[in-house]
């Protein structure tokens, strides 16, 4: 089972490295969603099949079709072309030394407690929905106040004005 | 069903971040950030199934769920900005829009 972790995290890591130096976006997209699908099936040999099916559904299914449809909207092939222009190789030193030199500080604060090994130990859907539902139901309950502040964000700063003219007869 | 160190998960999440964060700071695309942006928030989220899955509580879990709220909520409204970013400035880069005062 240990062999299954390595393979999925190579997975996602593959995949998120073409995500960050891809130039087209749907491209990008598609393999951020290889890289959710990879991290969900980490979920599920970490013992929360729950949590992977939500990964599932909700990121690599909800959020990314979001992105998707955006994508559509957006003229690709113009920013394509901005994009080989934005990303030149000396631009990537400095934000990788910073993050390699931030990765060693985690490497040896992480290296610094005694390691030990994750057993086996299922949560099961029914504890995680007790757990929601009686100890954290407010968390709950802010968090979907969060949502209709989103839901009303979304609509307010998605709606187009009125337009008074025809399109034709609007300047451009 | 694994039984593997703790720091090699820890580890593993880590360099998701980190992809994440190299992401945010090298890119110019605001769509590219935004995508940065998820997958530090993914992996934040698998920080907390790993310790979720060493404590054998279901904590960690409850705390993914709302990340994953935070997420689609933070992803509806960025990408509606993004939308009117474009057709404001017909284009996605950020240096386009540092500036605050409307144009006259």
């Amino acid at each position: 089972m240990n062999g299954f972790f390595y393979i999925a995290a190579g997975v996602a890591i593959i995949s998120t490295i073409f995500v960050i130096t891809g130039k087209n976006a749907i491209h990008a997209l598609l393999y951020l969603i290889v890289s959710f699908l990879s991290i969900s099936v980490i979920f599920y040999l970490l013992d929360a099949p729950f949590i992977a099916a939500l990964e599932v559904i909700i990121y690599a299914g909800a959020i990314l079709v979001l992105f998707i449809f955006v994508t559509m909207m957006l003229n690709i092939v113009i920013e394509k072309k901005k994009e080989k222009k934005w990303l030149k190789p000396r631009m990537w030193v400095i934000p990788v030394i910073l993050a390699v030199t931030l990765f060693v500080d985690l490497v040896f604060a992480v290296k610094s407690v005694p390691s030990h090994t994750i057993e086996k130990g299922i949560v099961l859907p029914k504890e995680l929905g007790i757990a929601i539902f009686t100890r954290y139901l407010p968390a709950v309950e802010i968090t979907a106040i969060l949502l209709l502040i989103g839901v009303i964000g979304a609509y307010h700063l998605g709606s187009q004005k009125k337009k008074v003219f025809h399109r034709f007869l609007e300047k451009k | 069903m694994i039984t593997l160190p703790l720091d090699i998960q820890l580890l593993f999440a880590g360099i998701l971040f980190m992809l994440g964060l190299v992401g945010v700071l090298v890119r110019r695309n605001i769509f590219f950030i935004l995508m940065s942006i998820e997958i530090m928030l993914n992996s934040a989220g698998l920080v907390f199934i790993i310790a979720s899955a060493y404590w054998k509580q279901p904590e960690g879990q409850a705390m993914f769920i709302f990340i994953l709220a935070v997420a689609a909520a933070e992803v509806s409204i960025g990408l509606a900005l993004i939308l009117r970013v474009y057709h404001h400035y017909r284009t996605l880069d950020v240096e386009a829009i540092n500036k605050l005062k409307d144009k006259e």
